[in-house]
């Protein structure tokens, strides 16, 4: 529901951008998602250092679940990234921006996570592996987002500034409600797949015993 | 339809398939688990 009213606000309620034209109608999704990407990662690293500090059960796979989930939603931000790119300056890519590069650097870290955890078995070393990992992951995330703001970077537009966000009313609310409908999604997508993977952790067991 | 047009529908509809196939890969796989749960109580059942 939240979803269809984002769609809905982008659509038919916040006004073209008089600078960028109809192609700044992408923001109100790439940025959303890029956002829900960090928050994702950045639930992942709280998980593995619970994980790692508390042993708290289950902290490893809830960990994992969400920096799939921050992967995905990486993904999805270079992508649209790369078309709203495209639109608007001609390019695909710039790997004069600081913003992308740092951005590709903190998801192929993420991708690199599942390399690592699935090149050790299952146990104790691969869930203390992967969250050491996790936690290192997560020094990027506020490096990526203030890239631009440490940086002359002249490419990539700064929204979010000191003064507060450089937008109107209509679009700052419009970016809000899509920005918590893809929390929303990614919410509920989490406890799906977690869901799913608590099952078959269970019937791996069940399995077993009854071996 | 203009090329800013093009690519705001390109966006859009490559987020909402990446979503979609999500979904369709998260419920195959909860469809999967509920053929393993189905078949362990039956192995349960058969050993009485």
């Amino acid at each position: 529901m939240l979803l269809g009213t984002a769609i809905a606000l982008i659509a038919f309620y916040v006004p073209v951008d008089a600078d960028q034209g109809l192609s700044q109608k992408i923001f109100y999704f790439h940025v959303p998602i890029a956002l829900t990407a960090y928050c994702c990662f950045g639930w992942g690293a709280w998980k593995a250092l619970r994980h790692l500090w508390t042993r708290q059960e289950g902290a490893d796979l809830e960990s994992y679940v969400a920096i799939h989930l921050g992967v995905i939603f990486g993904a999805m931000t270079l992508v649209t990234g790369s078309i709203w790119a495209r639109a608007s300056w001609g390019v695909w890519w710039a790997w004069s921006s600081h913003q992308l590069v740092l951005f590709l650097v903190l998801f192929l870290f993420y991708c690199a996570y599942f390399m690592l955890r699935f090149s050790v078995e299952p146990g104790p070393r691969r869930a203390n592996l992967s969250a050491v990992y996790a936690i290192f992951g997560v020094v990027l995330i506020p490096v990526s987002f203030l890239a631009i703001r440490l940086a002359d970077d002249f490419i990539h537009p700064t929204v979010f500034t000191s003064n507060g966000p450089q937008m109107s009313g209509s679009m700052f609310f419009t970016f809000c409600v899509a920005w918590a409908a893809l929390l929303a999604t990614a919410s509920a997508l989490y406890r799906i797949e977690l869901a799913g993977k608590r099952i078959d952790a269970r019937l791996r067991e069940l399995r077993e015993l009854i071996a | 339809m203009t090329n800013a047009e093009k690519y705001v529908a390109a966006a859009y509809l490559f987020v909402f398939l990446t979503l979609l196939v999500y979904v369709v890969i998260i419920a195959s796989k909860l469809a999967r688990l509920e053929s393993a749960l189905i078949d362990l109580v039956e192995r349960v059942r058969a050993r009485g």
